[in-house]
């Protein structure tokens, strides 16, 4: 297995589709990520909105959203927007992306409305008597320190974002394309050295750096948040 | 074109005393099935210091918070400066009216039928012009609630300190926020505010590093800060340990004599004897007794009044 190895990391074709997988996976799973928290954000306020006339129906919307993503395996919700709602020809990698995008946020709105209902009642209550809107008060007092109490369980939803978007190789991937990513590397290399375990555990080292890399960062800002607490 | 642009303010309600700031009248308060407020009806004058006593569960949290209206009351009128912050009386003619249509569908031998019909008639005519006014103040209100709360200063039995925020943007944020004070402007004056009492050496700090007596006193400096008309305390000193009431009080004594005017629900005597002008009884959702303190506490006239001093003096 080693002599694979030594094979595949000596061969500088093999090695750039490493790298061109290692890239991309970076860059499905930032754009993806960065989506879903928006989204995620949004949903997250709206389910957690006073209900009244005019919240009604966003809050519907919101709520068969989360369990429509939430409840689907992420590779059918791919399959159908690829082939299906987004079959726009040279649209395949973004409609990809977006599914990513848009699945996460159904994850991270939950992690997110329970960081909100994690803050006491009483910070409402206080802003409120203080005079500030509902809104004001969400945005100034309870989501800061929402935001403190779900940076786990977002870092989380990351790193799973990030193992979960290998699975977009299915749509097709030819090594130049967006979805070119890790896992699509691995299997092309397989092609010229035909030993999976060697490719494998090198593609696996990847993932492996970039999930330590988010944990240590995950850390860090959750250290920075901590700054006010005894 | 001015005329037209001019918003009627259909919520207001000159009230005949000019030094009452604050009235209730008949407010009910229901969770569900259970009545926490059955009528209470009290004048809040200029200058007041309102000590609020009475056991357990008997309402005077509620009644605290339905003033600023962190609770709904469910029926009766909240009136501040001439205005109504809340007014719902429509419920009792619903109430009348759904007895009225009983009867009618009971159809008992013996009963005027025309009479019967005509008063629904009457009744559902009143019923529904009431409910268009009452809605339509309900209307205005929603939209003036925020307003009404600045001029409302609360302090709560747990303090609700930001505690993501230092003690100085506690008190500066809802002053540079709602009323677009400077930030400069804002600091100098929480500052005089924090010198007052006595904790301008923690500006900086978070809530978590101080003691319970310190946030309370933080707490008191963030509702002042706002310059409200008038002042609520649910319970301020309940959550403290013992040698920190004493700090807290002093705070909300210097406030009385500065003629602040000051609701408070108490379970200190001692601050309802010395400090209050009026002290309340409340029991099963109504003021039992209202007298001024030495009278009250040397002369208590209602039973169950009685029977709770004698267990907590």
């Amino acid at each position: 297995m080693l002599k694979d190895i030594f094979k595949i990391l000596s061969d500088s074709e093999l090695v750039g589709y490493i790298l061109q997988g290692f890239l991309n996976s970076l860059a499905i799973t930032v754009i993806a990520a960065l989506l879903g928290l928006l989204l995620g954000f949004i949903v997250a306020v709206v389910k957690i909105m006073p209900s009244n006339k005019w919240s009604k129906i966003p809050k519907c919307i919101c709520g068969i959203y989360t369990t429509v993503f939430r409840g689907t395996p992420v590779a059918l919700q791919l399959f159908i927007m690829v082939f299906a709602v987004f079959a726009i020809p040279g649209f395949k990698p973004y409609a990809a992306i977006l599914t990513f995008g848009i699945n996460s946020g159904a994850y991270v709105s939950e992690s997110i409305r329970a960081g909100i209902t994690s803050v006491d009642n009483g910070q409402m209550e206080a802003g409120r008597a203080l005079g500030m809107t509902w809104f004001q008060t969400m945005c100034r007092i309870i989501l800061p320190q929402a935001i403190k109490n779900v940076i786990p369980a977002i870092g989380n939803e990351m790193i799973a974002l990030l193992k979960e978007t290998s699975i977009i190789g299915w749509i097709g991937s030819t090594p130049g394309d967006i979805t070119f990513d890790l896992n699509a590397a691995a299997n092309t290399i397989y092609r010229s050295i035909p030993n999976y375990l060697a490719s494998g555990v090198l593609i696996g080292c990847c993932y492996l750096a970039v999930v330590y890399v988010m944990v240590f960062a995950i850390k860090l800002i959750e250290k920075r948040f901590a700054k006010n607490e005894r | 074109m001015n005329d037209k642009k001019q918003i009627v303010n259909v919520a207001a309600c000159p009230i005949d005393n000019e030094n009452c700031i604050l009235r209730v009248q008949d407010l009910y308060k229901k969770f569900g099935k259970l009545e926490v407020l059955n009528g209470v009806t009290i004048d809040i004058h200029k200058g007041d210091v309102v000590a609020v006593i009475g056991p357990s569960g008997c309402g005077k949290s509620t009644f605290l918070r339905c003033l600023n209206l962190l609770e709904t009351p469910s029926a009766g009128e909240i009136i501040l400066e001439n205005e109504y912050v809340f007014k719902n009386q429509r419920v009792y003619l619903k109430r009348r009216l759904r007895k009225l249509k009983a009867q009618l569908k009971a159809n008992e031998k013996g009963t005027n039928m025309e009479a019967l019909k005509a008063e629904e008639a009457t009744l559902t005519e009143e019923y529904l012009a009431l409910r268009k006014e009452e809605k339509e103040i309900e209307k205005y209100v929603t939209k003036q609630i925020n307003l009404h709360r600045q001029k409302i200063g609360m302090v709560f039995q747990q303090f609700n300190l930001f505690p993501h925020l230092t003690v100085l943007k506690n008190i500066t944020l809802a002053p540079t926020k709602l009323k677009n004070m400077p930030e400069e402007e804002a600091k100098q004056k929480a500052m005089a505010l924090l010198k007052k009492v006595g904790l301008e050496d923690k500006a900086n700090a978070y809530p978590n590093t101080l003691s319970g007596g310190q946030k309370q006193r933080i707490a008191i400096v963030r509702a002042l800060a706002m310059e409200p008309e008038i002042m609520l305390f649910d319970e301020p000193t309940s959550a403290l340990d013992p040698e920190m009431v004493g700090e807290v009080l002093k705070v909300m004594t210097e406030l009385a004599q500065e003629g602040m005017t000051m609701v408070v629900v108490t379970h200190e005597m001692g601050f309802a004897k010395e400090v209050a002008n009026r002290v309340i009884f409340m029991s099963d959702g109504v003021i039992k007794e209202e007298n001024e303190p030495k009278e009250f506490f040397a002369n208590p006239q209602d039973e169950r009044l009685k029977d709770f001093l004698s267990k907590v003096l």
